[in-house]
């Protein structure tokens, strides 16, 4: 698509072409300022890039574990571009969700030199790197002799950035001085509010603002609309029940999962006065408004329903309502997406966030060659790529959100969703307490909400059995 | 005889001693157990481990303190029972449907082997897609089976997704799916009895149910034995349909011994308490194995002592 632009700026990078040919060319060409600014950059990376030495590892060949996934799509549809740049050969594994992470454990924990990199969730890296399975990347980052000078580290979004960072400590700050970079974001997602523009226009609602008025807006779609329900979130039994819209609206409400005491020691957080009011509202929104069958509900559940016009909203993943807005979807074209803060007193939005992640394997033949691998693939050159060309939303680079291209495709067909972004972004980041025991306690909290929303038992009590069953779990693993 | 041995000896190049003859027979069983023997004693070491994935460095042996926690855990009890629960209910139900079925196409005619075939294809269905394909069935919104729920007056039935009819469901998934392999075993069985029994008892005009309960249930135990036996031993072990359906919820409703191990080891990465469930699972399974064993040798026995 831009190969003549490409072909132009380098030319004027090469001396070939002076400023004014080069301008006049682009012009001719219907480039507007912006685009061309972003070709200029790319370009300038590449020239710079001349100084450094991709072919350093020519002729080693990689194994990648991937999930199957649009950034897995993205990467591998730009793999050649890697490939001629560097000379090291790649093969792959794509695996589905489902049984994605099952394989990551098994081949780490038996140790297998199978795999060099491999993709994950931040909060995966938890487990693998106390257990030794990964690399902390900082060796790499900050040597200038085996990082690009064009890599840009500071160019990651600072949230995004300090949450794949951990020092290890059960309860120490993600990001923190001393933290270990267990991996490189590659995409991530923000939990926000994507709704249904002709469902709440028919009943004449407005795009809620906060928790309450989310919950009164699914009640009266649940009501009015005559077959669909308000409010789409996850519910199955699983650490991914708690992370997207449930704990982003729990984090806005300056609740936590657990507490750090001066001496290190953890505890759950699950019983202050907030928290029970909080679970209340939510368990009264899924009771009133929420899927039937809630308890069975995964992304992919909560996801299909708001693009097949099953649902009117869904408080989740950002980039499942841009992909439930796409495609073959009934409902494609009639979502929109708002930041969402559910605390009425909050100023602005705190998503949690996924963030899919390349980390590697401390098990890797060939650590050097797999880091190539991994700037390249988190470099801003194959971001522009992925974002501008494929589905790789959303990026993790600050440059690419500025990009002119990427926002006007995001605002032309993805009502509200650079907005979103825009405010939602700097309260975005991890809101759990980085620690071993991450999917024990999200485990049993989902289990919970699903009692809770069943009738099973109270709120109160719920949360206070919770509490008291996470203390003796910690302290039997040391860190209570 | 010997001039064979001569060609052996010449052929192969060299020669196995009378004594060491059998241990080189043996050998290939002697490897099967190996394999099956190395990863359970690993499971029974890691049992008495207190090992997290996560925590390495916190690995020691800790002699029996994940079995003794399991006593005050009413995580535990829950899976036992509802672990047993399952397998009573599963087996007794596919036993009385499978019985019932095998006596309906006991009679050899083209339509009963025709019906029996076609009984068998959801045998052939992987249980994890039978899991996903019910759950299609019983969406609230779409479901066929909802629908019918709905024609009789159960508008709001919420299947799997209610901890009142979560094991209901899935025991319906489970009778579906192994209902056919009791009906195909007991209906060999049914076929295979000797027939002068059953010609006497009809000389003597004797009614229906006391043949069936005097000489056909009698003759056929050694097959239902048989039957129970594999399907006990499957069920109690049950991980698919469960995990696909409902991940072991909603809440702990279904948090079966399989169910509960898995999330232990490849969620938690709590290996200690995963193999300690699999070491009490694989215990269950050699005690129910052992009573079903007995209990079938002594009907051979007695069978045997008859004829």
């Amino acid at each position: 698509m831009y190969e003549k632009e490409k072909d132009l700026i380098g030319a004027f990078l090469r001396g070939e072409v002076d400023r004014r040919g080069m301008l006049k060319g682009l012009g001719a060409m219907g480039i507007t300022a912006g685009t061309a600014g972003t070709l200029f950059n790319m370009m300038s990376t590449n020239a710079h890039a001349a100084d450094f030495d991709w072919k350093a590892h020519s002729g080693k060949s990689l194994k990648l574990l991937l999930n199957k996934h649009p950034y897995a799509d993205a990467m591998i549809a730009n793999l050649q571009t890697f490939k001629d740049l560097t000379g090291i050969e790649v093969t792959y594994d794509v695996f589905p969700e489902d049984v994605y992470f099952d394989k990551v454990t098994a081949a780490l924990s038996s140790g297998s030199t199978e795999y060099d990199a491999f993709m994950t969730g931040a909060y995966m890296t938890w487990t693998y790197g106390p257990a030794g399975w990964i690399t902390d990347l900082n060796e790499w980052i900050k040597d200038p002799a085996k990082t690009n000078p064009n890599y840009a580290w500071d160019d990651f979004l600072p949230g995004v950035k300090n949450s794949c960072a951990w020092n290890g400590t059960p309860g120490g700050v993600l990001g923190s001085e001393d933290a270990k970079q267990w991996c490189i974001p590659w995409g991530y997602e923000q939990n926000d509010l994507t709704y249904n523009r002709t469902m709440l226009d028919k009943i004449g609602g407005k795009v809620p603002g906060n928790l309450d008025e989310l919950i009164e807006t699914a009640g009266k779609a649940s009501k009015d609309l005559g077959g669909p329900y308000g409010i789409g979130v996850r519910g199955s039994r699983s650490w991914a029940t708690i992370h997207p819209g449930f704990l982003s609206g729990y984090a806005n409400y300056g609740q936590k999962d657990l507490n750090v005491s001066a001496d290190g020691k953890l505890s759950a957080a699950m019983n202050t006065a907030e928290s029970r009011a909080f679970h209340a509202k939510w368990v009264q929104m899924i009771q009133e408004s929420g899927p039937k069958d809630w308890s069975t509900y995964t992304w992919y559940q909560v996801g299909t329903d708001l693009g097949a016009g099953a649902s009117a909203m869904m408080f989740d993943a950002d980039i499942l309502g841009y992909f439930m807005n796409g495609g073959t979807n009934k409902e494609a074209g009639n979502l929109a997406f708002a930041s969402f803060a559910a605390n009425p007193a909050a100023t602005s939005a705190t998503p949690n966030i996924w963030i899919w992640s390349l980390a590697m394997s401390n098990f890797s033949k060939d650590k050097d060659a797999t880091w190539y691998f991994m700037q390249w693939a988190s470099g801003a050159e194959h971001a522009i790529f992925g974002a501008t060309k494929m589905d790789f939303v959303n990026p993790v680079r600050q440059s690419v959100w500025k990009d002119e291209i990427f926002r006007e495709r995001l605002n032309k067909s993805y009502a509200g969703y650079v907005d979103m972004f825009d405010k939602s972004a700097p309260g975005a980041s991890i809101k759990f307490t980085p620690q071993p025991l991450f999917f024990d306690v999200t485990t049993e909290w989902a289990s919970t909400l699903q009692k809770m929303v069943a009738k099973e038992v109270p709120v109160d009590e719920g949360l206070d059995m919770l509490v008291q069953s996470i203390d003796t779990q910690l302290k039997e693993a040391g860190l209570g | 005889m010997a001039s064979t041995a001569n060609q052996r000896k010449a052929a192969s190049g060299f020669r196995i001693s009378r004594k060491a003859l059998p241990y080189v027979l043996s050998l290939p069983a002697l490897l099967v157990c190996i394999g099956i023997l190395v990863p359970f004693l690993t499971a029974v070491v890691y049992s008495f481990q207190r090992y997290r994935l996560s925590q390495p460095w916190a690995r020691q042996f800790n002699w029996g303190d994940n079995y003794i926690n399991f006593m005050s855990d009413p995580g535990f009890w829950n899976t036992l029972k509802i672990s047993l629960i399952y397998a009573g209910t599963t087996v007794t139900l596919e036993l009385l449907l499978g019985l019932g079925i095998a006596l309906l196409l006991q009679r050899r005619s083209t339509l009963n082997n025709f019906v029996s075939i076609m009984l068998l294809m959801p045998l052939m269905t992987a249980p994890a897609l039978a899991a996903l394909m019910w759950k299609l069935m019983t969406n609230p919104g779409f479901g066929i089976l909802s629908y019918f729920a709905g024609l009789i007056g159960l508008q709001d039935f919420r299947w799997a997704s209610s901890p009142d009819t979560a094991l209901l469901t899935v025991v319906l998934v489970d009778i579906w799916v192994y209902t056919p392999f009791i009906m195909i075993l007991l209906l060999a069985g049914l076929r295979s009895l000797p027939t002068q029994p059953f010609e006497a008892a009809a000389l003597d005009g004797v009614p229906r149910t006391f043949v069936f309960f005097r000489i056909t249930l009698p003759m056929l135990t050694p097959y239902i034995l048989t039957a129970t036996l594999f399907r006990l031993l499957d069920s109690i072990q049950q991980f698919d349909i469960i995990y696909a359906m409902t991940q072991g919820g909603p809440g702990d409703t279904l948090t079966v011994f399989q169910v509960e191990a898995y999330l232990n080891f490849f969620q938690s990465t709590n290996v200690g308490r995963s193999a300690a469930l699999m070491v009490i699972l694989w215990a269950i399974t050699y005690f129910l194995s052992n009573v079903f064993i007995k209990h079938w040798l002594r009907l051979r026995e007695r069978a045997r002592g008859e004829s």
